[in-house]
This record gives structure tokens, sequence and C-alpha cells, in this order.
């Protein structure tokens, strides 16, 4: 792996071949807000929330490969606009109810929207009327928290291995389903190991009988499993 | 010439209403009504979430008394998972279901009425509100003003806020009471009585001034309902409803409060949002009742604490030959010795060895398909009434809010209030503000009771039959 120089906002850094954007930019202390990208699972690149500028073109910083001589701007006024536009829309496309959430003051999509300043929502809510799947004996699933970040289906198909996720749908219509679409207690592939629920970043899948603020999630299992795997410390 | 005055909004109040006095060719008050005019919606919206998070929506129908939502939600949720919270968690509800009761009354009493009863209730509109009382009487306003922040607080502590608390949930509570937190309450409860009896002193003492008041906001026969213990003695948190009438015979007594729908009814009129509930068997509106402290007061046995029971002996006198006491008036005085009986269990329940144990939530699944919570808000009997899939997720929902069912005894006090006082030829700010002062007495929360918060100034018109305004008075 040989080293590589580019400018991030007017400073010369440097980073490795391979690296993502994302990485080297993180790597040299500037936060770039993020809802779909997760350790340990591969980039998917759909929320646009890392979205930066690349010799003055705007890219996801964390589907981009860094190369020699980018010059990167992460803050730019533009971008902060479409950070928040982008948070907005999200908003306003489901119903984030913040207040009665059960993941109220652990969310990663609440907590986004307050480090951009969002506090508003400048487009008329959607207010789709959506179900919830408490048919798993563990687990519910709302759609109307759902920011269709994907990680749960990643989690589920790339470490636990079962890929009982999938999404249905296109654009604004689509939905994360279990299977066939059928209810999600019914599933024949899941496992009910929990991954997705704990990568989930909002309320849209949670624990059973969890009230309102009551639900927290953790994700260092992740790289504990997949670094534990890397180093073949499991023996089955 | 037949007028119609209208009083929108109708200030000092929780939620947003208007009155209209029907005046005939002579100028007198023909009839009069008390419209509510927010809607909220709770009811619809509920359905299709889980059953597990109601505790926390309808603790934001109230801003005022989340606590009551909180209450009876759990016990809803209670219901469906067929499960009993531990001893240890229903006393925790219960202390915090009687520390709203603190805070709740003293702001009805202290922050909204108060204005009225001390500074009169004609006197300078620019200052009768709780600035002018601070003005004017400036420690009585103070420990009001603390009392409610005692009552404030005990919330706080148990469940990490004061507003909207996601803290009891089915099956029990989320957070043990902190032995810390205990203490604290033990030390701060001798000023909290020292200001209730104030109050009661202030009150009791103020009867001789507002004996033609007494006799005209509100006083007529009409039927009580509350809770009461299986013993008969005053309830808030639990219990059997019982039901009597104006001479003090008991219609209904000891039936299980989730059997309510055998004994009330709901009907609706055009012009308010706000349902009627009836006793079934009289009818409606004859089956009118009121519920709230006047009613828990006239229906209960006893009280079940010293200082609050020698309070009720004397409230009984003001009933005449044995009788509920029917003038609505009393309210107030039915509210203050709330508040002494609140403090005085909330200092037993602090003796308790047993209540920072933190073994406080029973855990169970989705084992009924009905749920329905009952519990005594500070302003009367409140139902949750939910009906869920195999899922939990709700399918009905039906809330019965205290003041819904004070709306035919509110209105039949409007317009006892108008005829007694309002003049359609020489119209007056004060006489108006005697009949908002006819619906403060029951503290409505319009906000709770049609599933909206705001500010309200006062709009008066005059309009003949014509439907033409010949006055006009806007206030705020």
């Amino acid at each position: 792996m040989s080293v590589i120089t580019l400018t991030l906002n007017g400073e010369m850094i440097s980073g490795l071949t391979g690296q993502t954007l994302l990485e080297v930019i993180r790597e040299h202390g500037v936060e770039l807000p993020t809802l779909c990208h997760l350790e340990g699972i591969s980039e998917r690149g759909g929320c646009r929330l890392c979205m930066v500028e690349v010799n003055g073109r705007m890219t996801a910083a964390c589907v981009t490969k860094a190369n020699e001589g980018m010059h990167v701007n992460t803050h730019t006024e533009k971008l902060q606009n479409y950070r928040r536009m982008i948070l907005e829309l999200l908003f306003a496309e489901r119903n984030h109810v913040c207040a009665v959430c059960v993941m109220n003051g652990h969310c990663e999509l609440q907590s986004v929207a307050a480090a951009q300043g969002m506090d508003s929502v400048r487009y008329d809510y959607l207010s789709p009327e959506l179900p919830m799947d408490a048919s798993h004996k563990r687990f519910v699933l709302d759609h109307n928290r759902c920011i269709l970040c994907t990680r749960c289906l990643r989690v589920c198909d790339e470490v636990e291995g079962a890929h009982t996720w999938e999404l249905k749908g296109r654009g604004i219509h689509s939905m994360v389903i279990t299977d066939l679409n059928g209810p999600w207690g019914e599933s024949p592939s899941c496992t009910s190991c929990g991954k997705c629920v704990q990568v989930c970043p909002t309320g849209a899948l949670y624990d059973q009988g969890s009230t309102v603020a009551e639900m927290e999630k953790k994700h260092d299992f992740l790289p504990w499993i997949l670094g534990g795997r890397g180093k073949k410390e499991w023996n089955w | 010439m037949s007028k119609t005055i209208t009083i929108d909004p109708v200030t000092r109040i929780e939620g947003h209403a208007k009155i209209t006095i029907q005046l005939n060719e002579q100028g007198l008050v023909d009839d009069a009504r008390f419209h509510v005019t927010e809607f909220r919606g709770f009811e619809k919206f509920c359905e299709g979430r889980s059953f597990w998070e109601m505790p926390g929506i309808t603790a934001r129908v109230c801003g005022i008394c989340p606590v009551s939502h909180l209450m009876a939600s759990s016990k809803a949720g209670d219901a469906i998972l067929s499960t009993r919270p531990p001893d240890t968690a229903v006393r925790l509800r219960r202390i915090m279901n009687w520390a709203q009761y603190v805070q709740s009354h003293a702001l009805s009493f202290f922050h909204l009425s108060a204005p009225d009863l001390l500074l009169g209730m004609e006197s300078d509109p620019g200052q009768r509100h709780v600035v002018g009382l601070l003005q004017q009487y400036p420690d009585i306003a103070r420990r009001g003003i603390r009392l409610r922040q005692f009552g404030q607080d005990i919330i706080r502590m148990l469940g990490g806020k004061s507003v909207h608390p996601a803290w009891t949930v089915p099956g029990g509570v989320r957070e043990a009471l902190h032995p810390e937190s205990r203490d604290e309450i033990r030390q701060r409860l001798p000023e909290a009585f020292d200001t209730a009896l104030l109050a009661l002193s202030l009150l009791k003492d103020s009867f001789e001034k507002f004996e033609r008041e007494t006799k005209t906001y509100g006083d007529f026969p009409s039927l009580f309902m509350g809770l009461v213990t299986p013993e008969g003695g005053l309830e808030h948190y639990d219990g059997l409803l019982r039901v009597v009438d104006s001479e003090g015979k008991v219609l209904v007594d000891g039936i299980d409060p989730a059997r309510y729908q055998e004994i009330i009814g709901e009907a609706v009129e055009p012009w308010s949002y706000l349902k009627f509930p009836y006793y079934k068997p009289y009818g409606y509106p004859d089956g009118m009742y009121r519920v709230g402290p006047l009613a828990r007061l006239n229906v209960c046995d006893f009280a079940g604490t010293p200082r609050a029971d020698r309070e009720l002996r004397q409230f009984r006198r003001l009933g005449s030959l044995g009788k509920p006491v029917s003038s609505s008036f009393h309210y107030h005085y039915a509210r203050l010795i709330e508040i002494l009986f609140a403090l005085e269990k909330i200092e037993e329940f602090m003796e308790d060895p047993d209540i920072t144990r933190t073994h406080i939530r029973s855990w169970a699944g989705v084992n009924q398909p009905i749920g329905i919570g009952v519990s005594e808000a500070p302003r009367g009997t409140l139902f949750h009434h939910y009906k869920v899939d195999q899922q939990g997720i709700l399918q009905t929902v039906n809330l019965i809010i205290a003041t819904g069912q004070n709306n035919l005894a509110m209105n039949h006090t409007v317009k006892q209030i108008a005829q007694a006082y309002v003049d359609g030829n020489h119209l007056s700010e004060g006489m108006l503000n005697r009949i908002e002062h006819g619906i403060r007495t029951y503290d409505p929360c319009l906000s709770c009771s049609t599933h909206a918060v705001g500010q309200m100034p006062l709009h008066v018109q005059l309009v003949d039959a014509a439907g033409q305004v010949v006055a006009e008075q806007v206030r705020g």
C-alpha cells in the first residue's frame, strides 16, 4: 500500500491507497455525518450525508477512493445546505415523531439532525400510513421510523449470513421486508440474532416491550465478531 | 330583540373554549352554552401503534396532567399483559399520582382561581391574574408556586422530568425511588403541609364573602361519580366505581371500572368538540353527573388520613341535611382537601421500608385483547380503553376524560351564573368573568378532553336575533 497526498480543506494530508475518502477524512479529525455507513459492513452510499466536493464536484466520501492530488472540501456552505435538506427530506418522508419514539435520545437520525442544526422541516410532511410488524417474539419493525439505510440488509447478509432482509418497491415507495414479504415472526430464514436491530440507526427496529426513549443500541459487537473471524479465532 | 353574547375564548382554563349566552326580548338570559373549540384526535392516530408506546403517547395529551394519562394507560397495558406490577411499583405510581394532585390542584387554586377569589370576581382585569396576585399577596402567591414546584419535583425525582415522564409502563415503572430523593421529599413535606393549611384557612374565611356565588356557581342537583377503595374510602389510583345521587343515595357501588360502559353513555352535540358522557340508566341529558374533587369527596365514606378526614367532616356540613355538597363553587374546597390528603399519603408512603426496592417491573406478552385502565385524574375519573390484535397493535382506542364527564354540569353552571349575574342591557367585563370562573371551578382541561395548548384572549359579542353584532368587547 503506497502513501498518497491530497488536500483536505486547504491542508495537505496523506492517506493510503485503497482507503475511502471517508476513512482518510475521519482519520484527520474532520467529522462527516453519516447514516448508512457502518464500520464492519459494506458501503452503500445511500444517505448522501457524507457528500464532499472533490475538485469542485460532489461525491459521497464513503464510496469514493482517495486518490493522489485530490482537492477535497467537506464543509462548504453548499454542502451544509444539502446535508440539512437531506435530513429534512428524511423527516418529511415518514413519521418520525421523536418525542414518543422508543429511540428518543439515542437515535442517530435525531443526533445527526441536531448536530447539523436542522431545527425545522421546510417540506410538507407526507405522513404516510405505514404499518408496524410486531409478529416477531423478540423484535418489532416500525416502517414509520425507517430511513432505508439498509444496514439491516447488509449485516444480515454479510455478517449473519441469513439474508432475511430485502428491499421491495422503488424510490420513496421502497420498504424493508423479510423473506418474501411475510410477517417477520413467520420468517423461516431469520435466526433471531438481533444484529439488524442493533445496527438500525433509528427506532425502525427495536426490542419487544420497549417503551418511549427506552431502546439503546450497541454496535461494538461488529468489530469484535469480524475481528475474530479475520484472525481465525473461531474454531467452528 | 333577542341577543347572543359570546365569550371567546374563555381564559385561565387549560384549552380552547367559548361561551355563548342567549338573551331574550327583555335582555334576560334564556340559555347559555359552553363550547369547546379545539380538536385533538388522539383516539384516531393512536390506531396502528403498539400499546407499549401508549403511556408515552397519551401523556402528550396534556402538559398539566400527563401523569394521569400515564397511570390510566399503563393500567390498560397491565390489563393487556394480564400482569400485576410489583407492589413497590404500584406504590411508586400512587406517589407520582398524588404528587400530580399536589401540583395540578395548586395550579388551579393559586395560579388560576386565587386571582378571582382573593382580588375579587369583578376586580381590575389588568391585575386579576397570578402576577397581580404576586404584587398584592406576594407571600401567598410565592407559597402557592412553591407548593406546585414540590409536586413537580417529586414527579421529576421519580420520572426523570416533570412533564411527560415516560416512567410508568405496562407492567410497572422504569426507575426506582432513590433513597436520597425519599429523604428530600420527607424534608420538604412540612412546608407543603403549611401551605395547604394556609390555603384552606384562606378559602374557608372567604366563604361568607362568597355566599351568593356558592348558591349560583353551579348549585344544582346532579349525580356524582368517582372511584372509592373497597372499604369506601377516598381513592385516586385504583378502586371501584361508585355513583350517588343528589340525595346521597348510592345508585352504583363496587362496580369494576372496566365495566364502565354499562353505566356511562356518550352523546355528541353539533356545537362542541367535547362529548357529553351521561349516566346510562337515566338517559341523556337527565343522566348528568359530576366527577372530580367535589364528586370524589361526595361519593367516599371517609378519606383515610387524619387531617383530610377532619376537613372532610367540615366539608360535609356544607351539604344540606347530610346530602352531598351540591355547589360547584366548593370544588375549590374539595381540591384543597385533596392536596392535604395527597401530602399525608406521600408522607405515609415515605415511611415504607420497601419503597426504595428495585424490583419494580413485571414482564409478559399480549395475553388479553382488551385493556381498560381507569384512574382518578385531578379533574375526575379517566378511562383508557384499548383493543389490540395478537401482536399488541392497537385496533381501537377510546379515551373518556374527566372534563368531558363534567360537560353537562359545566353547561348547567354557565347558564345558572348567566341567569344570576348577566344583564344584557348593561354588559360588563366583570360579569363575564364570573361566568368564566364558573368554568374554572371545574378546572377543565380541554386539551385533554378533546384529544391543544395555547393562550386565550377574550372576545365578547352581543348579537341580535338577525345575527347583527350590536356590541363587542375584546381583551388581550
